[in-house]
């Protein structure tokens, strides 16, 4: 039996059963109301699904200590949350030990000076908010990154600086699975791409493997069709 | 003579008041005459009952059973009206009549225990009322502040669950938030005493003939007790609230 999710009566998500390989960037796509967060939000058990099961590695997280699964499962909300305080202080709710040395060198892999740790975080900008809270996710030595839509409240520059960001995380190891409604960048980050439609999958797998899929669907979600990508014949 | 002894005379002499507010609300149209009139003779008609009733509580020769009874009233009563005013689920009844309880118990506790009064009708039902009463809205204000938070607030509690924090940890802030937004008023109120308002209990004392200096020590305890109480209720109110709002997978519920 595949998983559903969602409100018992109405379930957002129905019936999926995929095994997603935990290596890159996986794209996770679809229309509005597809089931892409919901989907998202059972990986680390925001969410329990009502039938079927989730498991990481091959145990089902309902055996996971909700919080050590957390901390293994780290996540980017599509508005980062800001807490009371300082960046620091942000910082240490993911980690209340983390020392001077380590928040600095965990600010300058999101590409954020290290001068802002005594900054109140309320006065970020929305991309240097998005990049602490990856920063903070970080902290907690994740096994697995998910990305909510993490670029969709910040403009052209900053949305680049957090996709070369998710790139240099999973390059670093790190897989990211990142939900996108934007299919100029799900074509500039994915690996794997999963496609939702209407609660259910509609398409699993490779990018080069989408773009010459039969259903015009698929191709419309990732820009297969669009003048300049690759399932036109152009780079 | 007895300054309180005002005779029923004296009462419905005190009702020209109510016209005022009655000439107020048809002076600036506020459509609020029945309403104020209506409150008025329910007061009446509620305050002359509870004269009668305390009759048989407050006398020395009295059973105490009859206090602890007026008490039970008194809780339920608190927790229906809270189950009411606040959110209509059976879980806010049972955690109010909880709250209401431990406050009553903490509270009574420490002025018996202590000695400051002699437990008896006279003094156990007024003191119980007093922390029931001056409870409730803090109650009510406590438990709306908690199920809104967990909507409102629902990405920053969700935000530091994601961060592996529990449950606890996580609605922390939002606790501390809406226990001081519950606590302030009353502490305000205790800061500003006898600058700005002279209090009830006092008031009365002092008109009933009581010496100053004893209706003083009289509302020191009294002030003492409310604050007390309204931290009391509203810590296990919102205690109980925070355990409910999460599932046992440390999950936040949807609050419809």
């Amino acid at each position: 039996m595949g998983v559903s999710a969602g409100p018992a009566d109405q379930p957002i998500l129905r019936d999926i059963s995929l095994s997603i390989p935990v290596e890159g960037i996986l794209a996770v796509a679809g229309p509005s109301g597809a089931g892409k967060s919901t989907l998202v939000r059972l990986l680390n058990r925001l969410d329990d699904p009502v039938a079927g099961t989730v498991a990481l590695e091959g145990s089902d997280l309902r055996d996971w200590d909700p919080a050590t699964l957390r901390r293994h499962v780290g996540m980017v909300f599509q508005k980062a949350p800001v807490f009371a305080g300082t960046v620091h202080d942000n910082l240490c709710v993911a980690d209340p030990d983390v020392t001077d040395e380590r928040a600095r060198h965990v600010l300058e892999h999101v590409a954020l000076p290290p001068e802002l740790l005594d900054r109140p975080a309320d006065r970020l900008s929305g991309g240097e908010a998005q990049r602490m809270s990856i920063a903070r996710a970080l902290l907690t030595r994740p096994k697995v990154l998910l990305a909510d839509e993490p670029t969709a409240a910040l403009d052209g520059e900053a949305r680049r600086a957090v996709e070369d960001l998710g790139r240099e995380i999973a390059d670093g190891g790190v897989p990211i699975v990142w939900i996108t409604h934007d299919t100029d960048q799900l074509r500039r980050l994915a690996d794997h791409v999963l496609l939702l439609a209407d609660g259910q999958l509609l398409a699993f797998g490779h990018l080069s493997e989408l773009d010459e899929h039969p259903d015009p669907l698929v191709r419309s979600l990732i820009g297969a069709d669009a003048p300049g990508s690759a399932g036109e014949g152009s780079s | 003579m007895n300054n309180a002894d005002i005779g029923l005379l004296g009462v419905a002499a005190s009702g020209v008041l109510i016209a005022v507010a009655i000439g107020v609300s048809l002076w600036r149209q506020l459509g609020l005459e029945a309403t104020i009139a209506w409150a008025a003779l329910r007061a009446l008609a509620q305050l002359l009952a509870v004269g009668v009733a305390l009759q048989f509580v407050v006398d020395d020769d009295d059973p105490l059973i009859y206090a602890f009874l007026w008490l039970a009233v008194m809780h339920l009563f608190a927790a229906y009206t809270t189950y009411r005013r606040a959110r209509q689920e059976r879980m806010v009844l049972v955690l109010s009549l909880v709250a209401y309880l431990a406050s009553s118990a903490v509270t009574l506790g420490v002025l018996f225990g202590f000695g400051v009064y002699e437990p008896s009708g006279r003094t156990i039902v007024p003191l119980a009322g007093i922390v029931i009463g001056n409870s409730l809205s803090a109650t009510v204000l406590v438990t709306n502040r908690l199920f809104a938070a967990a909507t409102e607030r629902r990405t920053d509690i969700e935000g530091r669950l994601a961060l592996g924090l529990s449950a606890t940890d996580a609605f922390r802030p939002t606790l501390r938030d809406a226990l001081r937004t519950a606590l302030i008023p009353q502490i305000e109120t205790t800061k500003a005493v006898g600058i700005i308002a002279l209090p009830g209990a006092m008031v009365g004392l002092i008109l009933a003939g009581t010496d100053p200096h004893d209706a003083v020590r009289v509302q020191v305890s009294v002030m003492y007790l409310v604050l007390g109480s309204v931290a009391t209720t509203t810590a296990v109110m919102s205690l109980g609230i925070a355990r409910q709002l999460f599932t046992s997978a440390q999950q936040l519920k949807r609050i419809d």
